[in-house]
């Protein structure tokens, strides 16, 4: 095709000028671009550049191992094992099935738990680390470490995990840890970041879990560069997990193996204090369970077994559990008798076996009377009647404020889960709680521990030691953390006249060492371990005066729930008190019977320092203790204090 | 310098024309396919394999191409337009019916030792077919409506044969590298008026259709749309590439991380970073200052192109070296938007630096049309 000059000049000038509006355009979006790149880059370089950090760095929790817990004289009641478990990584594994099969075969392993690591396998990215199982023995772990070029992918691991060497013997006092619940967060509103960590255990019960603070620690950090599907490419640094505070308590491990031991078998708690300083040396409940159930995720068989035994291991009754206290507390309305001037020693009251007030009788356990009695020889025979005079006389205002005084109706703060407050009621209190009037039954009622009033074997203890010490006690179970000993301020005094204090003293002192004495049967014998005590008996039904007429039931005849509790106070040695005790039976019958003989006991543990010899015990009962002795389950040797010591505060004072 | 005279008197012949090549273009390309080498090493965390080393190989075959097209007198090339559209289009019909689908798409065909895409041909095979168009209409009947309607046919082809594939990106770049030639070509501006309303008024319409039984776009294509708009959106979900794209940016600052330093990169976080995500990959690796540098040897290639267009004698060579300018234009200005969210995620690779065989190959040979236009330019 031919085209004129003019033709072809006013096409290249046609397309020149469009040209240059394209090339304008090229110009205009090149500055765009580059005007964005400025922006981006330059000016918005700081905002991304942190963003592409939090893309990149990836903050790793490392776990702190957890404080341990030793006793008085450093023996460990909760320490960390290695916990040996081996992990597998699916794609350094290969073939998972075959190499899950190899394991098989060198270590014990359930078909429920293998599905579950298979499980976790296919659910999980490659390159996570999968727990195929856990608590492996060494032998096993090395049989695995061993086989390490016919297992790839396969890796020996050690992680810690909470134990308890001396196991049931402390549950009531250690308590336990269990893994970290949404319930728990919710309960504790606790944001500790420590806690996001898998398989992380809190306490959960006791001392375990009211001193978590202590026994925690805070977790380390290590940052770590990550890619975009979280594998770790390699670690920037490290801020390595401050372990808990080793926490050293006031009990003494053997005496409490020995507490334990000696109420195996019974529903019964008891507490030993010490009467010169307030550490509670035990506090034990029978019967009892094994911590490390709980650490290893107990089964629900296990769980049921424990929750329905009508015994109810789980509770700790020493400090839980709430009695009336029965004529234990016959000393508190004596004290604020005598302190109030009501009463003087050698005045007497005349028990005829029962008291009429009003339209109703109230009997005294002896139905035939005791006849004149004194106030050392109502605690010692433990009559009804005398303190039935006594209370109308003192009041239950007076009687009260005494209780609360020595320790009873009051919360006693010790890092143990649920501690009861007891009661010792007032007026008001029965105005407020039943919209009645107080009557003057309810004050006769609770001048023999009955009625309204409650207490814990631990009030009781605390009630004992304040009356043999004449001082204020607090208990207390922290002896150290760290090393460094609690402050414990020195007990103020009871500002009690310490005369009213000897006559009570006499009183018991003749309970446990005069053939009329209520607990003569559990006296010892020599003069250094003289035990000073009372028994109680307390009802937990109402004896209808039909019964009362036929005769009552005696407790061996009465289902196991309807018998009374037995309770003992006491503490030892008489003239220099140094350990004071409470114990309580559950619907063990008579205080005398079932609740004094494991109080001496336990009284004279606790001051031998051993497992006592025969020949503190009255002759005619040398055989039978030899033979309990033989057959409780005692420590065979004491436990010895473990090779990390507790610090300063570790040597026995 | 023979080679940048504006007034060449006669064509040279031979091996004399491997002279009159316009070496300093070759240089540029040569550059962007170098950064190109060193952002594929970076990315395979400093490995040859498995990008570099291929797309050097390729470079050094579509460079070769180069200098044969160039060799060719252009009036030659001007005859082959109409036979290199009609078999771009039957490979366009063989892959819609045979190709192999890649991520959700059929635009491959297998050779063997490389994976054609029909798709990118016909970006360079529309251009010279519209440019031969143009050489053969008289200059007063181009903005006849008759002969307006021949051209529209041209791109309407390739571009509906893409768009169901579907390939949004590259159908689009089809369309918009016609529109310029025919705009170059002297049609008139009420023409191009009217197409951009009936553009917006389809873009409207897209929209009114979305979530009706008579949709126009895919799901995919409506939710990259959403996503180009509000990236933030779903941030590990659609809005994911751009997001970490524009923090790779972002983060390197005015001079980069370094060679090799990308965290972004290194740690996967930038998705297709040897593809269409390449250039934020430079970017944080050398700052500001690389990526700058990049956008600047691509306006030099531009203003190369626009010189030889403007020296040419021929209607044709001009018409089709401004036609492979703003093709390779849109390419990356497309990509550059896209990465750093200017536009939406269509999935336009950064010539010449993107891991790519077929893109590379074509965008070479178009450049091989550009050198032949520039050795055959004496009047």
């Amino acid at each position: 095709m031919k085209r004129t000059q003019r033709e072809i000049e006013d096409s290249a000038r046609t397309i020149t000028r469009r040209s240059l509006i394209v090339g304008g355009l090229f110009i205009g979006t090149g500055g765009v671009l580059a005007g964005r790149m400025r922006y981006l880059q330059v000016e918005r370089a700081d905002d991304f550049r942190l963003l592409a950090e939090e893309n990149r760095i990836n903050l790793r929790l490392l776990p702190p191992a957890r404080g341990l817990i030793f006793d008085r004289s450093g023996v460990l009641l909760a320490g960390n094992e290695q916990n040996y478990r081996i992990t597998i990584v699916r794609e350094d594994a290969g073939d998972v099935d075959a190499v899950l099969d190899e394991v098989a075969r060198l270590v014990n392993l359930d078909l429920v738990s293998l599905e579950r690591a298979r499980e976790e396998i296919r659910r999980r990215p490659s390159f996570v680390p999968v727990t195929i199982a856990d608590r492996l023995s060494w032998e096993e772990l090395s049989a695995v470490a061993v086989n390490a070029p016919a297992l790839p992918g396969v890796n020996p691991e050690v992680g810690l995990s909470r134990v308890y060497p001396l196991g049931a013997d402390f549950a009531h006092v250690v308590g336990y840890v269990g893994p970290v619940s949404d319930w728990y967060l919710e309960q504790t509103g606790d944001t500790d970041p420590v806690l996001q960590i898998p398989d992380f255990q809190v306490g959960r019960y006791n001392i375990e879990d009211k001193a978590e603070g202590l026994l925690r620690g805070s977790a380390g950090t290590s940052r770590v560069e990550v890619n975009a599907s979280g594998r770790v490419m390699r670690e920037l640094d490290r801020d390595p997990a401050t372990p808990g505070s080793d926490v050293q308590v006031t009990v003494d491990a053997g005496l409490q193996n020995y507490v334990e031991a000696r109420m195996h078998g019974e529903s019964a708690g008891a507490v030993i204090m010490d009467c010169t300083n307030g550490d509670v040396l035990a506090v034990a409940s029978a019967p009892t369970f094994d911590p490390n159930l709980f650490v290893r995720g107990i089964s629900t068989t296990q769980w049921n077994g424990l929750n329905e035994d009508p015994y109810r291991p789980l509770a700790n009754k020493a400090v839980q559990g709430l009695y009336p206290p029965g004529s234990t507390y016959k000393m508190v309305v004596a004290l604020a008798a005598l302190e109030g001037g009501f009463i003087t020693p050698d005045e007497t009251v005349a028990c005829p076996g029962h008291m009429e007030i009003g339209n109703r009788r109230f009997h005294c356990w002896r139905r035939g009377g005791h006849g004149r009695m004194n106030l050392i020889e109502s605690l010692s025979q433990s009559c009804d009647v005398y303190y039935y005079e006594l209370a109308q006389r003192v009041g239950i205002e007076n009687i009260s404020a005494m209780a609360r005084r020595l320790g009873c109706g009051v919360r006693h703060d010790l890092p143990m889960s649920g501690i009861a407050e007891g009661l010792a009621p007032t007026m008001e209190w029965k105005r407020r709680r039943f919209e009645q009037d107080w009557v003057v039954g309810d004050t006769l009622n609770a001048s023999i521990g009955q009625g309204f009033v409650l207490s814990s074997p631990l009030h009781l203890a605390v009630m004992t030691a304040r009356i043999a010490s004449g001082k204020t006690l607090i208990p207390n179970l922290i002896r150290s953390v760290d090393g460094v000993p609690e402050a414990r301020p020195d007990p103020e005094d009871l500002g009690v006249d310490p005369e009213h204090l000897a006559l009570i003293h006499q009183g018991m002192w003749r309970v446990n060492n005069h053939s009329r004495g209520t607990a003569y049967r559990s006296r010892t014998m020599g003069d250094e371990y003289t035990i000073a005590g009372k028994t109680g008996t307390s009802q937990v039904r109402n004896i209808t005066a039909a019964e009362r007429a036929a005769g009552v039931i005696r407790n061996e005849d009465l289902p196991w729930e309807r018998r009374d509790h037995a309770l003992y106070v006491g503490f030892a040695p008489y003239d220099n008190p140094r350990y004071a005790a409470a114990v309580i039976v559950e619907h063990g019958g008579g205080g005398s019977v079932a609740a004094a003989p494991i109080g001496r006991d336990i009284l004279l543990r606790a001051q031998v320092g051993d497992v006592p010899p025969s020949e503190l015990y009255p002759v005619s009962q040398r055989r039978g203790i030899e033979e309990m002795h033989r057959t409780l389950p005692i420590f065979e040797a004491p436990p010895q204090p473990s090779g990390r010591t507790p610090g300063a505060g570790g040597t026995d004072a | 310098m023979s080679f940048l005279e504006y007034n060449v008197k006669s064509t040279p012949t031979g091996w004399q024309k491997i002279l009159h090549l316009n070496w300093a273009l070759a240089l540029l390309l040569v550059s962007v396919a170098c950064v190109g080498f060193l952002m594929l090493y970076s990315v395979a965390g400093g490995s040859f394999s498995p990008w570099a080393e291929a797309q050097m190989q390729r470079f050094a075959l579509g460079f070769c191409a180069m200098i044969v097209v160039a060799l060719v007198p252009i009036w030659f090339w001007r005859n082959m337009s109409v036979l290199a559209y009609i078999i771009s289009i039957l490979l366009l019909l063989y892959v819609e019916f045979f190709g192999s689908t890649f991520g959700g798409a059929q635009r491959w065909i297998d050779l063997g030792f490389m994976r054609l895409q029909p798709s990118e041909v016909a970006k360079i095979t529309v251009v010279m077919m519209l440019a031969a168009y143009y050489d053969w209409l008289d200059l007063e009947k181009v903005s006849n409506p008759l002969y307006v309607i021949i051209p529209l046919l041209i791109i309407g082809v390739p571009v509906g044969l893409t768009f169901i594939q579907p390939d949004l990106g590259t159908s689009l770049l089809i369309l918009m590298g016609g529109g310029a030639v025919i705009f170059l070509a002297g049609v008139h501006w009420l023409y191009f008026a009217s197409v951009i309303g009936l553009g917006v008024g389809a873009v409207t319409a897209v929209f009114a259709s979305r979530g009706t039984d008579w949709a126009l776009l895919a799901d995919y294509q409506y939710s990259r749309i959403d996503t180009f708009l509000d990236p933030t959106r779903d941030p590990l979900g659609e809005g994911y590439h751009i997001t970490q794209s524009q923090i790779a940016l972002g983060s390197g600052g005015w001079t980069g991380r370094g060679f090799m330093q990308g965290t972004q990169i290194r740690g996967d976080f930038l998705p297709e970073s040897h593809t269409d995500f390449i250039f934020p990959t430079l970017a944080e690796e050398f700052g500001f200052v690389g990526a700058a540098s990049l956008l600047l040897l691509y306006v030099l290639i531009l203003v190369f192109c626009i010189a030889t267009a403007l020296m040419a004698r021929e209607r044709y060579a001009s018409l089709v070296v401004m036609g492979v300018a703003v093709t390779f234009f849109l390419y990356f200005a497309l990509n550059m938007a896209m990465v750093m969210g200017l536009a939406p995620v269509v999935g336009v690779p950064l010539p010449l630096v993107s891991y790519g065989g077929s893109a590379m190959l074509v965008l070479m040979v178009a450049f091989g049309l550009v050198q032949s236009a520039h050795v055959h330019r004496a009047r």
